[in-house]
């Protein structure tokens, strides 16, 4: 039997918007098991954004339990979670979310200086994702003088640089023209084929063909959890 | 204690205030104005303090003056105009202090008239000093030339004279004074020596603190002037005279310890109340004259603490102001960092490291500028400035004080943030 990376029982969340009581999770059960690409769909206000949240560790969960990598993070204080995101979680967003005043690598290094990773190690590990991605030309550009998709190439270095068992991926080809979107696409593939646990969330059905498994949200419950493929590990 | 480290820590506040030159250069303006204006106060309060600390010295904080004052009654006036004033202290006052003041070291009668003084063919009317050879010590005077008077003047009633500096400048310009022959009143006296500066007997009335002006006086030995003149004093005026009888115009007692000074003065008061039924006489002490300098001294430093104390509070808010425009112009980034393992605290410690870097280069700024600014002032004006440690220690500390604590709200903020809806801020 593989191993859960994630496991969501019974999960809800909660919150209050102004006076308003707004159910965005209610009661859900999801396993993802490592090495698996799991992509997440729905449309907006389906709670997709917020398991996603959850996943993450940058929300916690009304009720109900998560188990990351086996451990139960739902009752964690905020900053156990921040050690979580910051040892143990990869992020990739759709607006990459790169830090404008670092250049290429201080931005891939930013996780690891809230570990304390000596600069000079860091500054290592960071050279080497950096040359992974194609960016050895680009290491000491800023954010702004790079293209889309350099910059997300960038983003997904950083979320590699602490070796994560989970990579959360929000829409990453959201704001890509589709020739670099397929791009990052691809590099995605890679990652996963080296036995990266993904987890995506995505409007498109194309992308969604890529993932072995499609997860289907619809006002706060999983409508279905088509499997596509068994796990490579 | 954050995982980062604190050099990277202090390289990453660096890198982010680079990118708000103007303003951070703004921010550390109001840094710089605060410290420097208090240096600048406190050095011009020190200056104050230190020329009160002289003028201690020269007045002679141990001496209780008493001076005779002339009182009008309504008897004296009128047809009893040309009738002999007899009035001020006398010799039975002198002999009595000597008896009845405690820790009494020296006592110095004083006799001070105006005549007209004459030398050659040159003539001006000036103040005429009576008095004994410890005057010159009492009184913090120095000799120029010459000797002052001497126990065998008194005991002689030699014909001799003092000048001060300044009728040895005008009376006497072109010639040698030591040993020339000064004509008071038509009485001759020889010059023997000249003395320096102003002492606490030409205090003006007021009561004020007074040093300026140079000393335009002539001293005799007060033997010679009784011998000569005795205890009348006549002076003619359009339509009538006055003939005064007084002793003595001045006494100075000299007390042993600043301390006793007080006691002293009290049994001065007893002395001259028993003795005298008018109050034709005054009391000086400058130990009070002191102490009440000191007060307004006090009063003075209060307001001018305050008001750097208020420039350095408007330059903390201007960098609270600065911080929360920084912090939320930078929400993003902040929920960046928190997502990918910033610490709420590691938040703090970021934008703290920001506000204190630039509170510290404000401040060393500051203290530069505020050591030149006493420079300017006493270069500028007369006012005397003293530039002390404890200043710029105060002035940099109360600074970065300040400034930290103005930042912690907006670091606050910043680390309170919803990692969440951070990332999601445009």
């Amino acid at each position: 039997m593989s191993e859960a990376i994630v496991e969501l029982k019974g999960a809800v969340k909660e919150y209050v918007n102004g006076s308003l009581r707004v159910t965005a999770m209610r009661g859900i059960d999801l396993r993802i098991d490592r090495g698996e690409y799991a992509v997440i769909m729905g449309s907006s206000g389906s709670g997709k954004s917020t398991c996603l949240n959850i996943l993450g560790c940058l929300d916690r969960l009304s009720t109900g339990t998560y188990l990351l990598g086996g451990d139960d993070v739902s009752n964690l204080t905020d900053d156990q979670l921040s050690e979580i995101r910051s040892k143990r979680l990869g992020f990739i967003f759709q607006s990459y979310n790169l830090i404008p005043q670092l250049n290429v690598l201080e931005n891939i290094e930013v996780p690891l200086f809230y570990q304390g990773v000596p600069e000079s190690e860091a500054r290592k590990t960071a050279q080497q994702l950096a040359k992974r991605m194609g960016l050895s030309a680009r290491l000491k550009h800023k954010p702004m003088e790079l293209s889309g998709g350099q910059q997300q190439r960038v983003a997904i270095a950083r979320s590699l640089v602490c070796d994560p068992i989970l990579m959360l991926a929000d829409e990453p080809t959201g704001n890509l023209d589709s020739k670099t979107g397929y791009e990052i696409l691809e590099l995605i593939d890679e990652l996963h084929a080296e036995g990266k646990t993904i987890v995506m969330v995505t409007h498109d059905d194309d992308i969604a063909h890529r993932a072995q498994r499609v997860v289907t949200f619809r006002d706060g419950d999983i409508i279905s959890n088509d499997w596509k493929g068994a796990p490579k590990v | 204690m954050s995982s980062m480290r604190p050099e990277r820590m202090v390289k990453l506040a660096v890198k982010n205030l680079g990118q708000y030159k103007l303003r951070a250069g703004l921010t550390m303006l109001g840094i710089i104005f605060g410290v420097s204006s208090v240096v600048a106060m406190l050095s011009v309060g020190e200056g104050a303090n230190q020329e009160i600390q002289e003028k201690i010295q020269r007045m002679g904080s141990q001496n209780i003056l008493i001076k005779s004052v002339k009182v009008m009654n309504d008897e004296d006036s009128g047809a009893n105009r040309n009738f002999i004033a007899s009035y001020g202290l006398t010799y039975d006052d002198a002999a009595d202090m000597a008896r009845f003041v405690p820790n009494l070291e020296s006592s110095t009668p004083i006799k001070r008239l105006s005549y007209n003084v004459q030398f050659k063919a040159r003539r001006l009317q000036t103040d005429v000093v009576a008095t004994v050879p410890w005057f010159l010590r009492v009184q913090n005077y120095r000799m120029v030339r010459g000797r002052f008077l001497t126990s065998a003047d008194m005991d002689f009633g030699t014909p001799v004279c003092v000048i001060g500096t300044r009728l040895a400048r005008t009376l006497f310009a072109g010639f040698d004074p030591i040993g020339q022959t000064l004509t008071i009143d038509r009485d001759a006296y020889t010059v023997v020596g000249i003395i320096g500066d102003i002492a606490q007997s030409e205090l003006p009335p007021q009561n004020e603190l007074w040093l300026e002006g140079e000393n335009q006086t002539v001293y005799i030995p007060l033997r010679t002037y009784i011998q000569k003149r005795g205890d009348f004093f006549t002076q003619w005026s359009e339509g009538g005279g006055t003939f005064e009888k007084i002793e003595l115009y001045e006494l100075i007692l000299s007390i042993d310890e600043q301390e006793n000074v007080v006691r002293a003065v009290d049994a001065v008061r007893r002395v001259l109340q028993k003795n005298h039924k008018k109050e034709d006489y005054s009391i000086v002490v400058p130990l009070e004259l002191i102490r009440q300098a000191r007060e307004t001294r006090r009063l003075f430093n209060i307001v001018l603490g305050a008001i750097a104390a208020i420039s350095l509070i408007v330059g903390g808010i201007g960098i609270m102001n600065i911080m929360l425009a920084t912090v939320s112009e930078r929400t993003r980034e902040i929920g960046i960092r928190r997502a990918l393992g910033a610490r709420r605290t590691d938040i703090v410690l970021q934008f703290l490291m920001e506000t204190l870097i630039l509170s510290i280069s404000g401040g060393v700024i500051g203290l530069g500028v505020g050591a030149l600014i006493p420079w300017v002032i006493t270069k500028a004006t007369d006012v005397q400035t003293v530039r002390t440690f404890s200043a710029f220690a105060v002035a940099f500390t109360v600074s970065v004080t300040v400034s930290v604590v103005f930042g912690i709200y907006p670091a606050r903020r910043a680390a309170m943030m919803d990692p969440i809806d951070a990332l999601r801020h445009e």
